[in-house]
């Protein structure tokens, strides 16, 4: 996804100064002209974003006949929560659990792995290191899904196709140029002087790992743990191609079949749309601001 | 301490890179035993007019949802990055696209966009109520459309960030100069902006190959083969027909593509790339 170009560290000094030159726009946005034309499409793209999610909303809660019959952008007088039985009463919690377990078991590894291997990159040296990092950084510029028949093959050769595992495997691994760029970013930003006093102390190398730049680096291992997460349980195409059995589907694929079979029915369709993106909403209003300025700062410049 | 992540980035990343290639000198349709096919799917690939086709859909999603998205996402990331409150508010709103999964949104649009059922015909528009994806220039629109929907807003806050890191003197000294809003930002907020449009560009561009499943669902690469790009044309060829070796040079091509759009931005981006490229 992210590339090259984005890996600039983003050094603790850099962010400090950013937020002072911040405090001082405010004074000087404030007090020159404001900014019509940006602000007239900031809030027209805002209104072009949030009615077709309105509409989700307010279409899930109609009946059938009051899709065909009432004006789209209006509530329903008397909302039902039928579409909603209908869906959780369907196969959507079998769903709602294969993608759980297809995201957790592949980020939780992932960023873990992710981490170890940016902090040997950081603090080690050699060319070994060098070259696994190079590779890491290739794996931005290509688009992974180019890989997917050999992955679908080397799935087939273990024996986990149409399995959970064969989602989490290249889960794993797609997962970790990205996390690997954001993180070694955040270590390289711990003070050098803090490790060696810390290893002056005694401390040993793990010591330092688990101490000293976990607990530095805990933000931007929300927003890689968000921002992957994300994506694995969003992931159409790994599903698509490595299951086949109805129970082994995820809720992206799920929802595509589901539009398949009540194509007609488009209010129970939008309430599983509704049901699938609720956690993710969730999630979202919890570790927002963490996502929000961990993406700025790894992305911006 | 790297060799786990080595291990599964190669095992399920560097070897597939690698297999897709020595694929795509095979035959295999999907199930029974592969044989070595020298240059037969090669041959059959580069001769199919199927190609310059997916090739010429593809490169034009990458160029018009560049187009669409870039200008607006300045325009509004420059908005954003003032530091009133409610700006905050909108950001948050901004972001709610990018949780839902593409085959939510494509599923929604094609409801919405339904000629017969949806927005159009309920609110008695006839403009809405066109065939949105039944015609070839139409479908291309909307997927151009709704990626902007979905991706307009994390680039803004990506410009919103990059704006963020102009030094305020810079703008301090053109109001002394007398330069107006136009001028300060055509003369400092886009010539300081380089490196972050570089980023967002490259994210969209090399992000663009990758629009497998919201142009499977939304239309299939449909009407005929009027939006099928290379991704979903490596699909197709690889699991519906069964084809795996002329999917695999597909697979190849898309590599190549990838490769070298993200070394012509980064050439682009001049030699302070490299010294990021080594801080990295």
């Amino acid at each position: 996804m992210a590339t090259v170009t984005s890996s600039r560290p983003t050094g603790a000094t850099g962010r400090t100064r950013r937020d002072k030159a911040g405090d001082r726009q405010t004074g000087l946005r404030g007090t020159s002209r404001p900014n019509w034309l940006g602000g007239a499409f900031a809030w027209l793209w805002l209104l072009v974003v949030l009615v077709p999610i309105y509409w989700i909303v307010i279409t899930s809660f109609k009946t059938q006949s009051m899709y065909f019959l009432s004006n789209p952008m209006v509530p329903s007088t008397e909302p039902t929560l039928a579409n909603y039985l209908l869906v959780v009463q369907s196969d959507f919690p079998l769903y709602f659990l294969n993608s759980m377990i297809a995201t957790l078991g592949a980020i939780v590894p992932a960023v873990l792995i992710a981490f170890l291997a940016s902090f040997a990159i950081v603090r080690g040296r050699g060319w070994v290191l060098k070259g696994i990092n190079s590779v890491f950084l290739l794996g931005l510029a290509i688009p992974l899904q180019a890989t997917i028949i050999p992955v679908y093959l080397i799935i087939i050769k273990l024996g986990l196709y149409d399995s959970l595992a064969a989602l989490i495997l290249p889960s794993i691994a797609f997962a970790i140029p990205l996390s690997v760029l954001v993180l070694s970013n955040f270590i390289r930003d711990v003070p050098k002087e803090l490790f060696e006093s810390m290893r002056a102390d005694g401390a040993s190398e793990w010591q330092t790992l688990w101490h000293l730049a976990f607990p530095l680096t805990r933000p931007a291992l929300v927003t890689v743990t968000i921002y992957n997460g994300l994506g694995i349980w969003n992931g159409f195409l790994l599903p698509l191609i490595l299951t086949q059995s109805p129970d082994k589907r995820t809720l992206p694929l799920a929802l595509w079949s589901f539009q398949g079979q009540y194509s007609v029915n488009v209010p129970a369709v939008l309430a599983s749309v509704v049901l699938t993106t609720l956690p993710i909403l969730i999630l979202y209003v919890i570790g927002r601001r963490q996502l929000l300025s961990g993406l700025t700062a790894g992305f911006s410049k | 301490m790297a060799l786990p992540a080595t291990l599964m980035f190669v095992g399920f990343g560097v070897i597939p890179l690698l297999g897709v290639l020595v694929l795509s000198f095979t035959r295999w349709d999907g199930i029974g035993q592969i044989y070595p096919a020298g240059f037969d799917s090669w041959g059959a690939v580069l001769t199919d007019p199927g190609l310059p086709h997916a090739l010429w859909v593809t490169f034009l999603v990458m160029f018009l949802s560049w187009i669409a998205q870039t200008p607006l996402s300045i325009l509004i990331g420059t908005f954003l990055a003032g530091r009133q409150r409610y700006r905050e508010v909108l950001a948050v709103l901004y972001f709610i696209p990018l949780l839902l999964s593409a085959t939510a949104i494509a599923i929604t649009f094609k409801a919405l966009l339904d000629p017969n059922f949806g927005l159009g015909a309920g609110m008695h528009l006839p403009f809405l109520a066109q065939d949105w994806l039944g015609r070839p220039n139409l479908a291309m629109g909307v997927i151009i459309f709704v990626v902007s929907w979905q991706f307009i807003p994390f680039h803004s806050l990506i410009y919103q960030g990059g704006v963020r890191q102009i030094p305020v003197t810079m703008y301090e000294a053109a109001l002394i100069d007398g330069a107006g809003r136009f001028r300060q930002f055509f003369s400092i907020t886009l010539p300081q902006l380089k490196y972050t449009i570089i980023t967002s560009s490259t994210l969209m561009i090399v992000g663009s190959l990758t629009f497998f499943d919201l142009i499977f669902v939304l239309t299939a690469g449909g009407p005929g083969d009027a939006t099928r790009v290379l991704a979903l044309d490596m699909y197709k060829r690889g699991f519906q027909a069964n084809l795996m070796g002329p999917a695999s040079g597909i697979a190849v091509i898309l590599v190549l593509v990838g490769l070298a759009l993200a070394l012509l931005l980064r050439r682009l981006g001049g030699s302070s790339t490299d010294s990021q490229m080594d801080g990295a």
